[in-house]
């Protein structure tokens, strides 16, 4: 942190940057060559003969149908965090009721709650209720998973806002609608984007629920897709990890663009 | 929404009504699951037919099984391991990220790219990258010998592992990042004045600064050491034999492979409570409980 170069700090990061760099070198490089190509030269040579046709095959092959059920759980996953947890995170900040307390304490519970403890009751009961194989399925778990976390940043993020401006809207007799519209909501802006961005990264990124909630192809979701083409087509490596890159392309994309939100967002879950 | 109480001061309140949505969606998809794991525990379900109770039948099987307590010991190995690997480098990757130097927040921006990959993206990638015949073992046989790193008991835990470290590090990373971001730069002016080096200040004012970070970060990588799944399904299968069969994984071959829904959740139950304990453990352990902030020890 201070002035003069860090030499051992500086080793360090370079044998990071080469733990990090080589797998994501061999996994760009093996999407453009041949598989007779990946096979025959090995991963760490550049190839013989560049070529795109891996992506166009996975492309023809269903990705897009994939990418779309990934991208409606994503946005509804989206959606129902942000419908549910800013009215919760007001209510727990801002109420003076003993049931909101109790509200409060069972979602810390929750923290502790891995997803893989309940496949089994989730499988009973999305069966139960008519939603197996059916992306609505899929979503309402992700979601519920989602939430103590996102209730947890947020109030935190609610918790900034200092008492003197609820007082000033007060006087004006404001309802605790206006306050939330006008108050809250714009004041909690960087917990908002928190929580968007951990909800999305959950949704995009989730595996266990629509492994043992969906079978069907036209419920398929990205990571199951990258699953069953790893368990059936496995030998084909570079259109296997075609399908990776093209999985994590829209995210790389939201990256690029917005690093400091998504990072900002990222840390503002693990500071909480 | 209901209408607002009023307070002393006059300012108007939210009810219960704004916490009701949210809780209710939670109890129906979170809480109920995690009541009706215990009740299935004690029943017998194929998944077709209705489950039907059969008293303590899955846990005493359970307690015979010698794979379930084989695999109890391996999860809690590759927790351990995953916690004793995952705390220096994350912990190091992050206070060294948390520096303002220019070439550090551009390295930064690749060092945190794992971030982005699911854990299945992250498996399938390693899965080929290590691939004894036509991955990289197989080009640079000088450093991997024979290069099947999957086919031992030793070898297929050091893969899970490292695939740990990669796949969490950066998570970490930044939470030591913020962490380390949030020391007041006063103290290490002032040990710098002291005449005290880069090595001494993390040391003496770092560390025990990041405390609370240590521990948030430790949490979390234990309750993902726990419930590891998707590494090891997608990377092992739970090999070679039965070696690397840790109890998430365990649970879904119970459940969603021989189609024994009681066993698995019996599974998931020790799973839960496991868990907890070791969360708390670290908790009570380290002293958590009794901090009051950040702030302590300024």
């Amino acid at each position: 942190m201070r002035g003069r170069p860090n030499y051992l700090a500086g080793f360090g990061s370079l044998i990071w940057l080469l733990l990090v760099g080589l797998p994501l070198y061999v996994l760009l490089l093996a999407t453009l060559r041949t598989r007779a190509d990946y096979s025959t030269e090995g991963p760490l040579g550049l190839p013989a003969q560049w070529t795109l046709r891996n992506y166009l095959t996975d492309l023809s092959n269903g990705f897009g149908r994939d990418f779309l059920n990934t991208l409606t759980v994503t946005a509804s996953v989206v959606a129902i965090v942000l419908l549910v947890v800013p009215p919760l995170a007001y209510a727990i900040v801002r109420a003076r009721g003993r049931a909101t307390g109790w509200v409060f304490r069972l979602f810390l519970l929750g923290l502790a709650i891995p997803a893989q403890a309940v496949i089994v009751p989730m499988f009973y009961l999305i069966s139960k209720a008519g939603l197996y194989d059916h992306l609505i399925g899929v979503i309402l778990p992700t979601a519920a998973f989602c939430l103590p976390v996102c209730t947890l940043v947020l109030t935190g993020a609610m918790r900034d806002i200092s008492p003197e401006l609820y007082e000033a809207m007060a006087m004006d007799g404001a309802s605790p609608g206006r306050v939330f519209r006008q108050l809250v909501l714009p004041l909690s802006k960087g917990g908002l984007s928190s929580i968007v961005v951990f909800a999305a990264l959950q949704a995009w990124n989730g595996f266990l629920f629509p492994l043992i909630l969906t079978q069907s192809d036209s419920t398929k979701v990205i990571t199951l897709g990258l699953y069953e083409f790893q368990t059936e087509h496995g030998a084909d490596v570079p259109g296997l990890l075609s399908a990776v890159v093209l999985s994590m392309l829209p995210i790389l994309v939201v990256y690029l663009f917005a690093r400091r939100a998504l990072v900002q967002g990222l840390m503002g879950v693990g500071g909480k | 929404m209901t209408r607002a109480p009023k307070s002393a001061a006059g300012v108007a309140r939210p009810g219960f009504a704004w916490a009701a949505p949210a809780a209710v969606f939670f109890l129906l998809f979170a809480m109920a699951p995690l009541v009706l794991v215990a009740v299935l525990s004690f029943a017998n379900w194929d998944g077709i037919t209705e489950p039907h109770f059969n008293g303590l039948d899955n846990w005493v099987a359970l307690i015979h099984d010698p794979v379930m307590s084989q695999s109890v010991w391996t999860t809690l190995l590759l927790t351990a391991l995953g916690v004793l690997t995952q705390t220096p480098v994350s912990l190091l990757l992050g206070v060294w990220a948390a520096g303002h130097q220019r070439n550090r927040a551009v390295l930064s921006a690749v060092y945190f790219v794992p971030l982005l990959l699911s854990a299945t993206a992250v498996s399938v990638v390693w899965r080929a990258v290590l691939d004894p015949n036509f991955g990289v073992p197989a080009q640079l046989t000088w450093l991997f010998g024979d290069g099947n790193l999957l086919g031992s008991r030793s070898g297929a835990l050091a893969v899970l592992t490292f695939v740990g470290v990669w796949q969490f590090t950066p998570l970490h990373a930044l939470i030591y990042q913020g962490g380390a971001r949030a020391i007041p730069q006063v103290l290490y002016q002032a040990a710098a004045v002291d005449g005290a080096g880069t090595v001494r200040q993390f040391i003496h004012i770092t560390l025990p600064q990041l405390r609370n970070t240590v521990i948030t970060s430790m949490v979390l990588m234990v309750v993902g050491g726990l419930t590891t799944f998707d590494t090891v399904l997608i990377l092992t299968q739970g090999g070679p034999g039965t070696d690397t069969t840790v109890s998430a994984f365990y649970m879904y071959q119970k459940g969603f492979k021989s189609y024994d829904f009681g066993a698995a959740s019996a599974i998931a139950l020790v799973l839960v409570v496991v868990a907890t304990l070791v969360s708390l453990a670290v908790v009570k352990f380290s002293g958590y409980d009794r901090m009051r902030g950040t702030a302590e020890g300024l």
